[in-house]
């Protein structure tokens, strides 16, 4: 007879269930950013998809562990990676985009569990320093692509196609409506346009258990808060709303920094780095170079969560907290 | 009568599988021979009174210690000490045990009477006498409970009947079939050690039991029964405590420090049942289930008999036991042999089949915080899991590894299957270890 110690029965939530949820919740992302973008945001996605799967199943080949590629975590890799990306992205820097995050990201600091940061926002930030143009060349929905970068002088032509989030650093208002935000109608990241969609996912998330709202509310909160009080124009002058529909902000929030393995475990710390991560992209995006903060703000704060883990180890059931 | 009560943070929501709970007990027949260890509680164990070729009687006085935390032990049949020695015990050691050969008389020890009860100091001499120990589970002498510090002011008496392991009916068929001799227990202790009052929790998922005990307790206003969220662990004594009375146990402490005594609905209705008889304990409930027995049922097994017997009994095994527990699938012990007796303490003995008792291949953590989410005692189960497999046990005193009461959630709910609660042993048992050596 078969002996062991207890408990005898498991619950049937798996780690590959999980990130099947996940991958569930992301797809009205997916489909928004396809609808807007068309083909070549479909396109990019399988790329990074197949070349994160690929790249998992050689890695683990290659050190000679067990083959993890059925756990679905490279998949959600390859999908968040390609949700962060413009649309006309040359389809060789998304395909070195995922081999990074999977390789460099997380296959040598251990695989699954063990990556400090999250995978697709550190292959992201290196693209970004690699290939800043081709990072920030943006598409604007049903149309045509034209360049513009942070850094350029606003031409007429090229405000049309700023992303919202460009077009206030540049202190262009008016653009676009709420509604064209809150709906997905603007230029950006092939998964970030549609609040609605993303927000379609955050509630899948939440009926089935697999993430809180604490990280996402807090976090957005956080930001609003901030760009409401620093406002262009003195204190609470801000639009909070135009930031929090713009840019990745929601995508990060929902989906890149409730990154299970990268953010704190107790509701403490999580509360603690979810006001880090909002208070650092209000910073990053009215006194930061670039328009966009968020993924930079989610990776400082992941790097910061084994720190916060060790302050907010909680007291046990009728006891105290250790100190220290 | 106050019917609101707290719910505990953490747990998790386990299958019920209660197959047996409208089963009426059955009283198995006496088998041809008994083993009953000397190590029955939690304390040390008794020495054997009784020497080979000894003739004993029912009820007989086999096995006692003169250390405090002990509980005596009696012969449950008539027959002839066949031997004494050291014999396999549930826990899977070798403990010193009484093994008698049964004349099928049943004949009852002369020594058998009615305590005579009048004062505190009687009746717990009298619990004493019984041999009773906690039957939730834990084995704790019942005497010793009985007597707390005399600083120690009692409010409330907490009778357990939340019975929140999967399969397990058997604290349920106590009070169905027995419920006024718990009420009758119940108004004992609050007689005897002058508590005001006694709350009886009971998970919802028993309406019946709640009902008819509210029904027999109408007439003694310091008694109220408390319909509880059917949730694992809710029948651990810290959480119930904290449930029913909003108190919290402080880490290294006792119910008693915070006013309460804790029994479970089996033990109560003992004391009940010894006053009138002067019977000791020597015989106990036990749900007999798991896919592959034939006739589940809850049966009266005489202490000492074979847990292999006690399966003959239900009809034998459907297919080759792949797993056998003594306890429920929660905290119940996995056995190796099916020679092993049944103990005071013993609830259930349940047989599973390869798909129920394998268990899945460990993954990597993902961090989740689900095992965060599901210990009532608020520990990092994920974190103390990693100190332990990297052997760094002096750090796990930063993680209160001594407080897990290994209920085992966390090995429940972890989405990667890993063996949470188990490793947590192992650190505990470490921890413990190095205090002594310091």
């Amino acid at each position: 007879m078969y002996v062991c110690s207890s408990p005898h029965l498991r619950d049937n939530c798996t780690t590959t269930k999980i990130m099947l949820d996940v991958i569930i919740a992301l797809l009205p992302a997916v489909v928004a950013g396809i609808w807007f973008f068309g083909y070549r945001a479909a396109v990019v996605i399988l790329v990074t998809v197949i070349t994160a799967v690929a790249a998992e199943y050689l890695m683990r080949k290659g050190l000679k562990r067990d083959n993890t590629i059925s756990d679905l975590s490279a998949v959600v890799t390859g999908l968040l990676l390609a949700l962060n990306l413009p649309p006309a992205i040359p389809l060789w820097i998304a395909a070195v985009g995922a081999v990074i995050a999977i390789v460099i990201v997380k296959q040598l600091f251990g695989g699954l569990g063990q990556n400090f940061m999250n995978p697709a926002l550190g292959a992201r930030a290196i693209l970004v320093a690699a290939w800043a143009s081709s990072m920030t060349t943006w598409t604007q929905p049903f149309g045509e692509t034209v360049t513009t970068t942070a850094t350029a002088t606003p031409a007429a032509d090229a405000v049309a196609s700023a992303t919202p989030l460009a077009a206030l650093k540049e202190g262009i208002y008016g653009i676009y409506s709420y509604g064209d935000l809150f709906w997905g109608n603007i230029a950006g990241c092939i998964g970030e346009t549609s609040a609605f969609a993303i927000l379609l996912g955050f509630v899948y998330l939440l009926v089935k258990g697999v993430i809180s709202w604490h990280i996402p509310v807090i976090f957005t909160a956080t930001t609003a808060v901030m760009t409401w009080m620093l406002g262009p124009d003195g204190m609470f002058t801000g639009d909070p709303l135009y930031h929090v529909l713009s840019g990745g902000l929601l995508l990060g929030a929902v989906f890149m920094a409730t990154d299970y393995v990268t953010c704190p475990v107790t509701k403490t710390g999580a509360a603690i780095y979810a006001f880090g991560c909002g208070l650092l992209t209000a910073l990053f995006r009215l006194y930061g170079s670039m328009p966009e903060g968020v993924s930079f703000a989610i990776i400082l704060m992941n790097v910061v969560t084994p720190l916060i883990d060790r302050h907010t180890i909680p007291a046990s059931f009728g006891g105290e907290r250790n100190v220290g | 009568m106050l019917l609101i009560n707290k719910l505990f943070a953490g747990g998790v929501a386990v299958p019920h599988r209660k197959n047996t709970a409208e089963m009426e007990t059955v009283v198995m027949d006496t088998p041809s021979k008994v083993i009953i260890p000397m190590a029955q509680h939690s304390g040390p164990p008794c020495r054997p009174t009784v020497k080979k070729g000894d003739i004993v009687k029912v009820g007989q006085l086999i096995g006692d210690s003169d250390a405090y935390i002990s509980a005596p032990i009696h012969s449950s049949v008539s027959g002839i000490v066949k031997r004494v020695e050291p014999m396999l015990y549930a826990s899977g050691h070798l403990v010193i045990s009484v093994e008698i050969e049964a004349d099928n008389k049943q004949e009852l020890s002369e020594d058998i009477k009615a305590p005579s009860v009048n004062n505190r100091e009687q009746f717990i001499e009298a619990i004493r006498g019984s041999g009773l120990v906690g039957l939730g589970g834990a084995g704790f002498p019942s005497h010793v409970k009985l007597n707390p510090p005399k600083d120690k002011k009692i409010d409330y008496l907490i009778i357990n009947g939340a019975e929140c392991e999967p399969y397990i009916t058997s604290d349920y068929r106590e009070c169905i079939e027995f419920a006024p001799y718990i009420i009758k227990g119940i108004q004992l202790v609050l007689d005897m050690l002058e508590i005001p009052r006694a709350i009886i929790g009971i998970e919802d998922n028993k309406p019946k039991a709640i009902s008819l005990l509210k029904e027999k307790s109408k007439n003694d206003s310091r008694i109220s029964v408390y319909s509880l969220r059917s949730r694992y662990p809710q029948g651990a004594e810290k959480t119930l405590i904290y449930t029913v009375t909003g108190r919290k146990v402080p880490p290294g402490k006792l119910p008693a420090d915070v006013g309460c005594l804790v029994f479970n609905v089996n033990s109560i209705s003992f004391m009940a049942k010894y006053v009138e008889t002067g019977i000791p304990l020597i015989k106990k409930r036990v749900t007999v289930d798991g896919p592959v027995v034939r006739e589940p049922k809850n049966v009266e097994v005489l202490i000492g008999t074979s847990i292999g017997d006690v399966f003959e009994f239900s009809g034998g095994f459907l297919s080759k036991p792949y797993k056998v527990l003594m306890g429920g699938p929660m905290m119940g012990i996995a056995q190796y042999s099916l020679e092993t007796s049944v103990i005071k303490n013993t609830n259930a003995i349940l047989a599973f089949d390869k798909n129920e008792g394998d268990l899945p291949p460990e993954t990597p953590c993902i961090r989740c915080g689900r095992c965060v989410a599901a210990c009532p005692m608020n520990l990092l189960p994920h974190e103390i899991n990693r100190f332990v497999m990297a052997g760094r046990y002096n750090e796990l005193d930063k993680f209160h590894i001594l407080d897990c009461i290994e209920c085992g959630s966390c090995s429940y709910v972890c989405p990667a299957k890993r063996h949470l609660v188990q490793s947590i042993r192992l650190g505990k048992d470490a921890v413990r270890r190095n205090a002594k050596k310091a």
